[in-house]
């Protein structure tokens, strides 16, 4: 008898759950009745948005507890396809091999640009594109060659597999290899912290990573900004995708639809993407 | 059963659980492998040129990077790990003794990844402005750090078999009249060796198996140094590159090879070091 009781009441929460979810989505209301953890992994251009949304959504809902780490799209990938995380993140589109092998389910929200950056205290404002392919291709090594100081220039640089690399290399480099003595770099941040700490230094790093330690040069007179990306006059974007094994369950659905909604705009614009909605 | 009995039979399974864990990893790399021979990808991998979305995956350089980085580590670590472990065991004061092993303790537990991170900011900008090549992350600045992570172990497995020499030697020497620096350089260095040795082939594998400080200093450009102020990359921080960014396309599996060829590289470098070995016990 007891245990019909608690099956009869398990069910009629489901269906709560499962009822509200449509009414309240978006909004932190819709977390009220889940609890239970939430593990997102991936892209570390991701990370200020997650680590926000996260905050308030376990700040709303203390019954949810809601991991971040990073590790890169590759990480994404694997560690969602393998179920050992709720969410995994990607900084590109799935690989048709990908999707094949994992049965993963994509969720863009984002549009990001990738940036060429230099040290705040580099003279050096802008360069044409073909500045930007000369310099990453090692043809030009010398800041003076662009109008900046008597130095060699110290290029930085991701894994040819990085989401963030990728669309540099498609839409800036036009697919031209980057220089192999160039300084390889494990992720968004240590790109930041590497590009800080080296006045000589050029790399290129998602438009949310960057902040005051860093200076994002112009590409042909455009300055790489939310405004250029979305008006297209910046070329090097891309989408920022959250991924899922199959369908995904109710408390990353939740989590899924927070981040869509409007209150997840504002928190996407704050981290210095554009929302996709 | 009773306790004497069981210990035995607990003592075999541990044993045999780590000789079957150490087996087991070296047939999950065969197996992951694989692929790579049936495909004839073999030959594409060791290759000198890591261009992947130019179907060049080859890994040499990489074996080249951790050679280096791991035996010029060993090349600065072990003369001062002997100086600190005959200076402790000989020379020093009580109180100073105390204080230098409780120091060289306390490195051991010191995590790489400090290392790594207070090196970005002291170490690497000092190499890029004293030298004036290249960016800073570079061999050198890999192999300097490396070396005082292995120094801890090197100095306390050579210590303890110090030790142990000088419990027997130090009384019969010093009636015959040596110094003690004559003591250290004529009685118990000959004698360590065997100890050394193994302090070395510990502070070897220590090396060859670090990850994050090559990830974080050594530049990870997938080439050959030309200097050791130009950028390198270790098999293992390729590991970790590769796993971050990729997941399923061919050259993933080129980690696998890396794997690979790490652990051969420990097993072939352990070999001859103990065949060295080998030879020079009296």
């Amino acid at each position: 008898m007891q245990k019909k009781l608690i099956r009869c009441g398990t069910v009629t929460l489901l269906m709560a759950i499962l009822l509200t979810i449509p009414a309240w989505a978006g909004s932190l209301k819709s977390f009220a009745d889940l609890q239970g953890t939430l593990d997102i992994a991936g892209g570390t251009a991701h990370i200020p948005v997650m680590n926000e949304a996260a905050k308030r959504i376990m700040t709303a809902n203390p019954k949810i507890r809601i991991t971040v780490t990073g590790g890169g799209t590759g990480i994404g990938v694997q560690k969602a396809g393998e179920g050992l995380v709720d969410i995994g993140n990607t900084g590109r589109a799935l690989s048709a091999e990908e999707v094949a092998r994992f049965g993963l389910r994509s969720f863009a929200f984002a549009v990001d640009g990738v940036a060429p950056v230099v040290h705040s205290d580099n003279p050096v404002a802008g360069l044409s594109v073909q500045q930007v392919r000369d310099i990453f291709a090692g043809r030009i090594t010398h800041w003076q060659a662009v109008g900046g100081p008597d130095a060699a220039i110290h290029v930085y640089g991701r894994e040819e597999a990085s989401g963030t690399h990728e669309v540099f290399w498609k839409k800036l480099l036009n697919k031209e290899t980057v220089v192999g003595s160039a300084n390889i770099i494990q992720s968004n941040g240590a790109m930041k912290v590497a590009v800080s700490r080296d006045i000589y230094a050029i790399g290129y790093m998602s438009i949310g990573h960057i902040d005051d330690s860093v200076k994002p040069l112009a590409v042909d007179g455009v300055l790489p900004s939310q405004a250029t990306a979305i008006d297209g006059t910046y070329p090097a974007v891309r989408q920022l995708y959250m991924n899922t094994k199959g369908d995904p369950k109710p408390l990353a659905r939740a989590f899924i639809d927070y981040i869509l909604s409007a209150e997840g705009a504002g928190i996407i614009r704050a981290a210095g993407y554009i929302p996709l909605q | 059963m009773d306790g004497a009995k069981l210990m035995p039979h607990l003592l075999r399974a541990a044993a045999l659980a780590c000789t079957a864990a150490a087996g087991g990893i070296l047939l999950v790399l065969i197996y992951l492998v694989l692929p790579l021979f049936t495909s004839g990808g073999w030959g594409s991998v060791i290759a000198w040129q890591w261009l992947p979305f130019q179907g060049r995956f080859g890994i040499l350089p990489m074996v080249v990077g951790t050679l280096l980085i791991a035996l010029g580590a060993l090349a600065v670590a072990t003369p001062l790990a002997v100086g600190v472990a005959c200076f402790v065991q000989v020379l020093a004061p009580g109180r100073i003794k105390g204080i230098c092993l409780a120091l060289v303790h306390y490195m051991t537990s010191i995590p790489t990844v400090i290392y790594g991170f207070v090196s970005i900011f002291l170490l690497v900008p000092l190499i890029r402005q004293w030298f004036d090549r290249g960016t800073g992350f570079s061999l050198a600045t890999a192999t300097i750090v490396l070396s005082l992570l292995i120094l801890p172990t090197i100095v306390l497995v050579l210590q303890a078999t110090l030790r142990e020499l000088d419990r027997s030697a130090r009384v019969t020497c010093a009636a015959l009249g040596f110094s003690r620096p004559a003591y250290i350089r004529h009685v118990l260095l000959p004698l360590c060796r065997r100890g050394l040795l193994a302090a070395v082939v510990l502070g070897f594998g220590r090396a060859v198996g670090d990850t994050l400080i090559s990830l974080m200093l050594a530049g990870n450009a997938p080439m050959v140094p030309a200097s050791p102020l130009d950028a390198t990359r270790t098999l293992t921080a390729h590991i970790a590159l590769v796993v971050a960014t990729d997941s399923q396309s061919t050259f993933y599996h080129s980690v696998f090879a890396a794997g690979l060829i790490l652990f051969l590289v420990m097993v072939l470098i352990q070999l001859i070091l103990r065949r060295l070995g080998g030879t020079f016990t009296p």
